[in-house]
């Protein structure tokens, strides 16, 4: 009786983008906002009729270096140029706008987030692929309004840690919208785009003795091995059988969304604190095979070798202060730059509510303190976070063809000083610090944390008459 | 034979005196006489200086100026850095009293089994080895007011310590500096009292009155001590000294309130909602009790009071998570405070999660960066903190005759990407910074 197939070809498979992914749900988007301001009949349905133009500023687009003077131009919600003044030709009918002294950068990724009032996997079971997020999120949450003021534009919501497994995991757009599916980013298939959520360590473990839930590290690896043999027994019999006399076996949607695993499309976000967690989630995928994404690495910095021998990308995470849980008290500044320096790509997030999304631009100066490169900690903000979502030929930098997610500072990006003035999705303008609803949401006050009746719905749309 | 034992005893003391004295001279190795030179010296006693020179002499600051008129006296070892500010001050932390590891054995900030304890010490709950002390001291704070958490109606004492030593006492600046009550949420019960808001103000009345009539009776008991009806009861005949008329003995509970009835100690509230906000301007006017307003959140909403009522306000975290009682936070908050003339500091305060200890620099820094600007931010870390917790004489700013408690960075201590490059406290260079 041999082993069970391996798939030691997914294994290595560095993140990379699964084929050119033209963005097929904007057509859908475009037409759900314009039914609904057609409702209000307060703004023009289409955003973007005529080409938009932002010159002057200096603009980080991430995957090129920084250009000063530059000039971005976006349409129909995508950029359509980006460059120093003289390598743009600006279209004769562009809306332009002169941002001297302002810095444009791409909309920031957070690789991981908790907004929405979100609600996962309960206390049945330790391992509960089943759970849905995005069936739990309420969009009116002020989290939402606080992340558009932070820059954040695309977010991987994920259920908690408290589980090995606590469910499927939603990305995002800050589109506004008064669902969740208006947020949600579908592929090229249509499939609604999202990750596992798996954890490790302590979170996931009761030491009562009296649950479902593991008492040990051992017990807790082991339970999920024997789920990950059996997920791998399920498609197995499932591709035998299927069209065989009796059938496909009976349909269990926690093990549909565990083949989305095995077959390298669902990609693992698994939380990890201490060294030698990190190290089981790196054994437990030499064995199933399966794309992951390590969140949290407090002690990321001790293996960082490792972690970049297997090629698995790091989302990390900069606290003020080690400690506070006992995996933590390892927990450094350094983290960014050590993983950089070993060739780890890198990401960062802002694990909303652990730090507040309107932040998020701090955690990338955190780690430049800590000797990270400049660039590498934008890029740790934006293009790393969307090569983890499998979403990088669509965003994470200002580039020709890519969405036209972006965000308007009144300065470097890395300074306390700085504020971000405006949040762009899609070419649509989904925060506007000028406005007095926007900035509530932006500094706080009375109001700011209530949850909202519908909100950015048509957004921004007059100021694509050019009004600047 | 008694002769030779006493040479070898007597060789045996000068070996460990020389030990010692070498011990002592390892941990105290900057008491030599030093200075620092800073592009920028912000002393928080008037205007920066530009190429300042600040000279310390046996621990204290014996001058302070530009360089061109303050020379660095001979043989004096000299520190440099771009940016020199006091040792920052920490008006409102926990730390010490909760540790890194965030479990039942390091976290003595809250006692459950009863909801007003006032009489307990933070002196006897602080581990001045704490590592997340030395974790703040390596971003510049030298001074932190520590104690006692909110969690329940009234917790316990809080005191100021310097960031330094190897025991509490090492470290001391102040034993008792406040008296913590809770008002809101975080000083309920879920089970048994005070359950609600007017249970809370209800009990904290009674245990103050009854604090009060303690102190009449033992104020008393001591002025006339043969006064013929102190004779005690027939049922307290076992009386001594120390018990009143009634033959009551000393309480420390009623004892820690009365000082706060005396105006020995402020009465620290934490208040974050706008109504708990005006009971504690309620309690400072029934009882005449100094008040310190801790947390603040909807400060914003009660201006004219707070400033009517001349109370100082010990703001929450500028990041403190907005939720729960912090939902209305704001990051402008300092700033309204400060336009409004009230006198206010900010504070690390106490977190239950991560990050376990906030660092009051950073926390400082996001007010610098809404608006307050960074020098007022610095006040608010600084001088203003000092004088709200009444150590301004010692500490808060680079004056002849304070304490020489100086951080020293390479560049605007706010910005995220500024490191600290080395701490001084009482003269000593105890911390290369982070």
């Amino acid at each position: 009786m041999s082993s069970p197939p391996h798939r030691p070809a997914a294994a290595p498979r560095l993140l990379s983008p699964r084929g050119a992914a033209p963005p097929t749900d904007r057509g859908w988007i475009a037409g759900f906002a314009g039914v609904l301001c057609a409702v209000l009949m307060t703004f023009p349905a289409a955003a973007q009729e005529r080409p938009l133009a932002l010159t002057g500023a200096t603009i980080h687009p991430v995957d090129r270096a920084p250009i000063t003077g530059g000039v971005l131009v976006v349409h129909h919600g995508r950029i359509v140029a980006v460059g120093r003044r003289d390598e743009v030709a600006i279209p004769a009918d562009a809306d332009r706008r002169d941002l001297r002294d302002h810095v444009i950068m791409p909309g920031l990724i957070c690789t991981h987030s908790h907004i929405g009032g979100i609600g996962g996997a309960d206390a049945s079971a330790p391992i509960q692929p089943d759970i849905r997020i995005f069936d739990s999120i309420n969009v009116r949450d002020s989290g939402f309004r606080r992340a558009v003021a932070g820059g954040l534009t695309t977010l991987n919501i994920m259920p908690g840690s408290g589980h090995l497994l606590s469910g499927q995991t939603v990305y995002v757009k800050l589109r506004g919208g008064a669902v969740i599916d208006d947020l949600m980013i579908r592929d090229h298939d249509g499939w609604i785009m999202g990750g596992l959520k798996m954890a490790n360590g302590t979170n996931p473990m009761r030491v009562d003795g009296r649950t479902v839930f593991p008492g040990t590290r051992g017990r807790a690896a082991s339970l999920v091995r024997q789920h990950f043999i059996r997920a791998r027994e399920y498609l197995e019999r499932r591709e035998r059988e299927t069209g065989g006399r009796a059938g496909p076996p009976a349909r269990d949607i926690g093990m549909d969304a565990m083949i989305e695993v095995l077959e390298g499309r669902r990609i693992v976000h698994h939380h990890t604190h201490r060294h030698d967690d990190i190290m089981t989630v790196l054994r437990l995928r030499e064995e199933f095979g399966f794309r992951v994404v390590l969140h949290h690495v407090s002690d990321g910095w001790m293996v960082a070798d490792r972690i970049a021998a297997a090629g698995v990308p790091c989302s990390a995470i900069l606290i003020d202060s080690p400690g506070g849980k006992l995996e933590a008290v390892n927990l450094s500044l350094e983290t960014g730059a050590i993983l950089e320096k070993a060739g780890v790509l890198t990401a960062f997030h802002t694990d909303d509510w652990i730090t507040d999304s309107r932040l998020f631009l701090r955690m990338a100066a955190l780690a430049v303190r800590g000797g990270m490169s400049r660039d590498g900690a934008l890029a740790a903000l934006t293009l790393n976070g969307a090569k983890m979502l499998d979403l990088d030929a669509r965003i994470g930098s200002l580039t020709p063809g890519k969405d036209a997610d972006f965000i308007i500072l009144n300065g470097d990006p890395l300074s306390v000083y700085t504020r971000v003035l405006e949040t762009w999705v899609e070419g649509r303008r989904v925060f506007d610090r000028s406005d007095p609803k926007d900035r509530l949401y932006a500094v706080g006050g009375p109001g700011a944390g209530h949850d909202q009746v519908p909100y950015f719905c048509c957004f921004g749309l007059g100021f694509m008459g050019g009004d600047q | 034979m008694i002769a030779r034992h006493h040479r070898r005893a007597r060789g045996r003391v000068a070996g460990f005196i020389t030990a010692a004295s070498l011990l002592i001279a390892c941990a105290v190795p900057a008491s030599a006489q030093i200075a620092v030179v800073g592009e920028t010296v912000y002393t928080m006693a008037g205007a920066p200086i530009r190429d300042g020179v600040v000279v310390i002499r046996d621990g204290r600051i014996a001058a302070v100026g530009p360089a061109a008129s303050t020379p660095v006296p001979p043989g004096f070892r000299v520190h440099r850095a771009r940016v020199v500010t006091p040792g920052l001050v920490d008006a409102r932390a926990t730390v010490g009293l909760t540790g890194i590891y965030n479990v039942p054995h390091d976290q003595d900030q809250a006692e459950r089994s009863s909801a007003m304890q006032p009489e307990l010490r933070a002196v006897d709950a602080y581990n001045a080895l704490e590592r997340l002390v030395t974790w703040v001291r390596g971003f510049g704070v030298t001074t932190i007011h520590t104690g006692h958490a909110p969690g329940e109606l009234i917790t316990g004492q809080t005191m100021i310590v310097k960031t330094v030593g190897r025991t509490v006492d090492d470290a001391m600046v102040r034993e008792t500096a406040a008296i913590v009550a809770t008002l809101g949420p975080g000083g309920q019960r879920r089970e048994g009292s005070p359950g609600t808001r007017g249970k809370a103000m209800a009990m904290l009345r009674q245990e103050l009155i009854r604090a009060g009539e303690y102190a009449h009776r033992r104020d008393d008991a001591v002025e006339d001590p043969a006064a013929p009806d102190a004779a005690p009861a027939p049922e307290a005949m076992e009386a001594g000294p120390g018990r009143d008329r009634a033959g009551r003995g000393r309480d420390l509970r009623l004892e820690a309130l009365a000082r706060v009835l005396s105006g020995e100690l402020p009465l620290l509230v934490t208040a974050n909602h706008a109504q708990d906000i005006a009971s504690a301007l309620r309690l400072q006017q029934e009882f005449g009790i100094r008040i310190w307003l801790d947390g603040a959140a909807e400060a914003a909403l009660l201006l004219p009071e707070i400033r009517a009522a001349d109370v100082p306000v010990i703001l929450h975290p500028a990041m403190a998570r907005m939720v729960g009682e912090y939902e209305n936070a704001s990051f402008e908050t300092p700033l309204r405070l400060h336009e409004a003339g009230i006198a206010f500091a900010m504070q690390s305060g106490f977190e239950g999660y991560v990050p376990k200890v906030r660092v009051v620099l950073f926390e400082a820094a996001i007010a610098a960066g809404y608006g307050l600007g960074p020098e007022r931010a610095l006040a608010m870390i600084t001088i203003d903190a000092a004088r709200i917790l009444g150590i301004d004489d010692r500490l808060g700013s680079i004056a002849p005759g304070k304490d020489a408690d100086l951080a020293l960075y390479d560049g605007d201590p706010f910005e995220y990407t500024t490191k600290c490059t080395g701490v001084i406290i009482d003269g000593a260079w105890v911390d290369d910074g982070r």
